[in-house]
């Protein structure tokens, strides 16, 4: 089942609008669970967001990056406008590459989202230290890893509403 | 709208190109963070805006809650039994240091009184619980579940049973966020108790602090302990801060590196106080500082 969902060769049903801004939504809710300084807890909205960004560019993009980025800034009591500027980023890079990564196995997929979310932390990183804050370790970096890990199940979680049930038909190869 | 790096054709309507609209949204953010950063302009944003996310939050709290509600539940009677009995015997303890400080208070304003000295503010407070550490991990900062609607207001001072553990720094309509003494941002007046020397403790970052700028052949040992001086107006003096834990005397430098462990719990989560706001200090009334008579009073010291 490592199949990337362009070579599984099934026709997915259209996203529904209502599902992707549910989804946002409760990713935004994860993030707000009060973990403390808990290490690897992944940063769901980045992870979700990078998902539509991948799967949906033309619905998903970077004003919902901006606007997912404030509210964060506001829930975790972080300078305004440092998430915002890190999901935009991140939504860019994510579109950019959505024609090709999707053609990866999952588990090549995966190391792409390392990749980007490795790149959203070191823009906020960036973006902290400029302006005089201290480095949180280098152990702040494991929530990209966890959230790598994350990516297979949660690429059939958020794909599931879009399946449709496989029926075979001998005249219709597709 | 188009796909980024997938030019559409040019008869379909679409929007700014992907790398315009990237621009402006990365501007759009790096504004935000100056205005916020240097000139903090966006508090009322803020306030509103925890304001609509509160109940989310709160429904984002229920399972951390719940876990702890738990861990409560499957307490042993004994260990009960036993925090009750250390309990009451630190409250016997207490009662007769107590009973004497009323005594000793009482004395001090009437000495006060009869010296013509300003009176010394008394404590007063309430009491408030850390709710949760914020996720920002840049701070230190931590999250009270007392408010605005409870009277708190930016700049009171959070202390636990042994010492100061930092400030309020943002109040919204019923949480207020309190930035650490550790945090890299904080500075706290002190003195050491010992002589009485003076300085200015920063917080280092990583659950300690350290006193800045003082010279290699200073006056300060390890096991010292710092408590507030009360000059900047804002804490009130003689709450104890730190315990000086390591000097350095490296020749390399011109100051002492001298590292400070805080003397309060402060990264333990638990009941904390809100002392009040401490009442501005009374200026001399402007007549006495006229010109004329600063002249006179030189004149005088010649």
């Amino acid at each position: 089942m490592m199949e990337s969902p362009h070579s599984m060769r099934r026709i997915l049903l259209p996203a529904k609008n209502w599902f992707i801004v549910m989804t946002l939504c409760a990713a935004l809710l994860l993030n707000m669970i009060p973990f403390g300084y808990f290490l690897g807890i992944p940063d769901w909205i980045a992870l979700v967001l990078v998902f539509w960004c991948l799967h949906q560019p033309l619905k998903v993009g970077m004003s919902a990056g901006f606007i997912l980025g404030l509210l964060m800034d506001v829930v975790d009591a972080s300078v305004m406008g440092q998430h915002a500027l890190a999901y935009v980023f991140l939504a860019y890079a994510a579109a950019a590459l959505s024609r090709r990564v999707l053609w990866f196995p999952l588990w090549q997929q995966a190391l792409h989202v390392l990749l980007l979310c490795l790149g959203g932390q070191l823009i906020m990183l960036i973006a902290r230290m400029l302006s005089g804050a201290d480095f949180p370790g280098l152990s702040w970096f494991l929530s990209s890893f966890t959230g790598a890990l994350l990516w297979y199940p949660l690429t059939y979680l958020l794909l599931a509403p879009q399946f449709q049930p496989q029926e075979k038909d001998f005249h219709r190869p597709i | 709208m188009s796909a980024i790096g997938h030019e559409p054709p040019p008869f379909f309507n679409r929007g700014p190109a992907p790398l315009v609209r990237l621009l402006f949204f990365v501007a759009a953010s790096i504004t935000l963070m100056v205005a916020d950063l240097r000139f903090h302009t966006l508090e009322w944003t803020r306030l509103t805006a925890t304001n609509l996310v509160w109940p989310i939050q709160r429904a984002a709290w229920l399972p951390i809650q719940a876990a702890d509600n738990i861990g409560h539940y499957f307490i042993r009677q004994s260990d009960l039994q036993a925090e009750t009995e250390s309990l009451q015997q630190e409250r016997m303890k207490a009662a007769r240091l107590l009973l004497r400080q009323r005594h000793l208070e009482d004395e001090n304003q009437r000495l006060r009184v009869l010296l013509d000295m300003k009176m010394r503010q008394s404590t007063n407070g309430q009491i408030a619980e850390i709710i949760y550490a914020a996720r920002d991990p840049f701070s230190r900062h931590v999250i009270i579940d007392k408010g605005l609607q409870q009277g708190i207001q930016a700049g009171q001072v959070i202390v636990d049973e042994h010492g100061v553990i930092g400030q309020v720094i943002r109040s919204f309509a019923r949480t207020a966020e309190v930035s650490l003494l550790t945090d890299k941002r904080q500075a706290i007046p002190v003195q050491v108790q010992r002589n009485g020397l003076r300085s200015v403790l920063f917080g280092a970052g990583n659950g300690r602090m350290e006193l800045r700028f003082l010279s290699a052949d200073t006056d300060v040992q390890v096991g010292d302990i710092l408590v507030t001086s009360g000059l900047d107006g804002i804490y009130l003096a003689g709450l104890p801060v730190a315990k000086v834990t390591k000097i350095d005397h490296d020749n390399t430098y011109f100051f002492a590196r001298i590292t400070c462990d805080p003397v309060a719990g402060i990264e333990h989560h638990g009941l904390v106080l809100v002392l009040d706001s401490r009442k501005p200090l009374v200026l001399p009334p402007i007549e006495e500082l006229s010109p004329e008579k600063l002249k006179h009073g030189r004149k005088e010291k010649r």
